[in-house]
């Protein structure tokens, strides 16, 4: 255990690093926040019927997605990207250590630092000039934040996923420009998925890129009361195994294949 | 012309891998247009916002997209313009014989972009299948100069990006909030936006003159003079030829910073 937790204190220096590029994103996404808020505002004074969900409630949602943005599984280690397309990778399988975990834990690193460093100014700002409002009750706030860490291991097992995909398809150009815009759909940060049509809210409810935003916001906003709270972290939790299971599979399949070339 | 011959030799050196090269527009192309989609489902559970209806908004959706398409695709030198600067490479293109600004215009041209411009033009076309505006009329030659104006304006920004590098030598990133997020609220009316937010892209980035103004003097949003809607769009290529008068007056005062 000790290794990989070595490894993750490296990571968590070598991210902190980047503290300017940091603030020139976070007023990006204050900017993108105050035009959605404003875009919200202009939809909902033209409708008087009653929404699934309130115009603070969006904001709310909006806001959170924002100071939250860096736990979508939207990036991949390029580190590690490289280590596969150059065959370093097969350094990595001398190690000790085993691959799948070594990797969770890489990619576990890249969600946390970033959400770290943004989360707190774009929560307080927004906190206190843009209405941004609490969560609706205690209960409420810790559920948020459990699933807040569910959520974290969710889209590190995405992550993950797409890492080793790179196994077949080496490039990834496609799928790599095309997972930022998934993700910030499927999670609803993009717009509330409450907000979606109904007819497609069956699909956005079960698939599993609900779990590492819409979920926690409709706790924190309180859509989703707490006494329910156990389904959706259970759902959470489901994905999670699932993606997981998925990921170790597919791991063991590809360092079968491995050819190494060279002397 | 050295212009036209720059962008053949970067358009062909794409071509050469062509499989990747489809690749990436495909992805490009579903990329841009899942943001018409938040669009669409906003206007589905809302039907209009201030007046406008979806058909309407997609008029401006669709210029704005074709305009930043365009910019967007002869923009990379400019993008990496503070790594040229840094590795001392502007030496280089100063020593040509061609304009400083032409040979970062045509350096490595995104044809792949052109697809954001493409689904702006297919979500155009939708939408003026809702109106009955004839071919030959005052309602297309404002399309027309609407889109010209836009992406002289988005590519004035992308110049003035640059052009700061001059004498920060970084790129101020900050300056993607007026281009990317100039982007994301020029796809909207301007007039559902609060008053200084307004006036910011009226007055300091031209973009609801080049955009939305036209389009709102077409539709009757905005009981102006229709003239206005034909005058309005040439802010956008006032804009770009400031910026790229600032661009060469960077240029001159240029002090390398290779050894």
């Amino acid at each position: 255990m000790n290794g990989y937790w070595a490894i993750f204190q490296m990571r968590i220096k070598v991210l902190f690093q980047y503290r300017a590029a940091a603030v020139a994103a976070m007023m990006a996404q204050l900017f993108w926040g105050i035009l959605m808020t404003m875009i919200f505002r202009a939809f909902f004074s033209s409708t008087s019927n009653p929404e699934p969900i309130t115009l603070s409630q969006s904001i709310t949602f909006i806001w959170l997605g924002q100071a939250l943005l860096q736990l979508l599984p939207w990036t991949i280690d390029r580190e590690l990207e490289a280590q596969i397309k150059n065959g370093n990778v097969v350094y990595e399988l001398v190690r000790p250590l085993d691959l799948y975990a070594l990797w969770f834990v890489r990619s576990m690193s890249l969600r946390i630092i970033p959400t770290l460093m943004r989360c707190v100014p774009i929560f307080l700002v927004a906190g206190l000039f843009f209405d941004l409002e609490p969560p609706v009750s205690w209960g409420a706030g810790g559920i948020f934040c459990l699933s807040i860490i569910c959520a974290v291991f969710l889209s590190s097992a995405i992550t993950t996923l797409v890492l080793i995909s790179l196994f077949w398809t080496l490039s990834g150009e496609g799928i790599q420009r095309l997972l930022p815009h998934l993700s910030l759909f499927l999670s609803g940060v993009s717009l509330p998925l409450p907000l979606f049509p109904q007819w497609m809210q069956l699909f956005l409810s079960i698939q599993p890129f609900r779990g590492i935003m819409d979920i926690p916001c409709r706790f924190y906003t309180g859509v989703i009361p707490v006494a329910h709270a156990w389904k959706y972290i259970g759902f959470q939790l489901f994905w999670i195994a699932i993606l997981v299971w998925f990921g170790q599979f597919l791991m063991k399949r590809a360092t079968h294949r491995f050819v190494i070339q060279g002397g | 012309m050295f212009f036209w011959k720059l962008i053949s030799i970067s358009i062909r050196s794409q071509m050469q891998y062509s499989a990747s090269f489809l690749t990436l527009c495909l992805a490009h192309f579903l990329a841009t247009s899942a943001y018409i989609l938040g669009v669409w489902a906003l206007f589905d559970r809302f039907h209009m916002v201030k007046g406008w209806t979806f058909y309407e908004v997609c008029l401006i959706y669709g210029i704005v997209n074709i305009g930043y398409g365009i910019a967007e695709s002869f923009a990379r030198g400019f993008e990496n313009f503070s790594r040229t600067l840094i590795q001392g490479d502007f030496d280089r293109i100063l020593l040509r014989p061609v304009r400083p600004l032409i040979q970062m215009a045509t350096h490595d041209v995104q044809l792949m972009r052109l697809s954001r411009a493409l689904q702006g033009g297919l979500v155009l076309a939708w939408s003026l299948s809702h109106f009955s505006f004839s071919m030959f009329s005052i309602q297309t030659l404002v399309i027309v100069f609407s889109i010209i104006g836009t992406a002289s304006l988005f590519y004035g920004l992308l110049i003035i990006q640059a052009a700061i590098s001059f004498w920060t030598i970084e790129t101020l990133e900050i300056m993607s909030i007026t281009t990317y997020g100039g982007l994301q609220a020029g796809q909207y009316p301007m007039s559902i936006y609060d008053r200084p937010f307004r006036l910011i892209f009226t007055i300091l980035i031209p973009l609801s003159c080049v955009a939305y103004y036209p389009v709102a003097i077409l539709l009757r949003h905005e009981s102006i003079p229709i003239g206005w809607a034909v005058i309005a769009p040439l802010s956008g290529l006032i804009f770009l030829y400031l910026a790229c008068r600032l661009w060469n007056f960077g240029a001159r005062h240029y002090l390398s910073t290779g050894s």
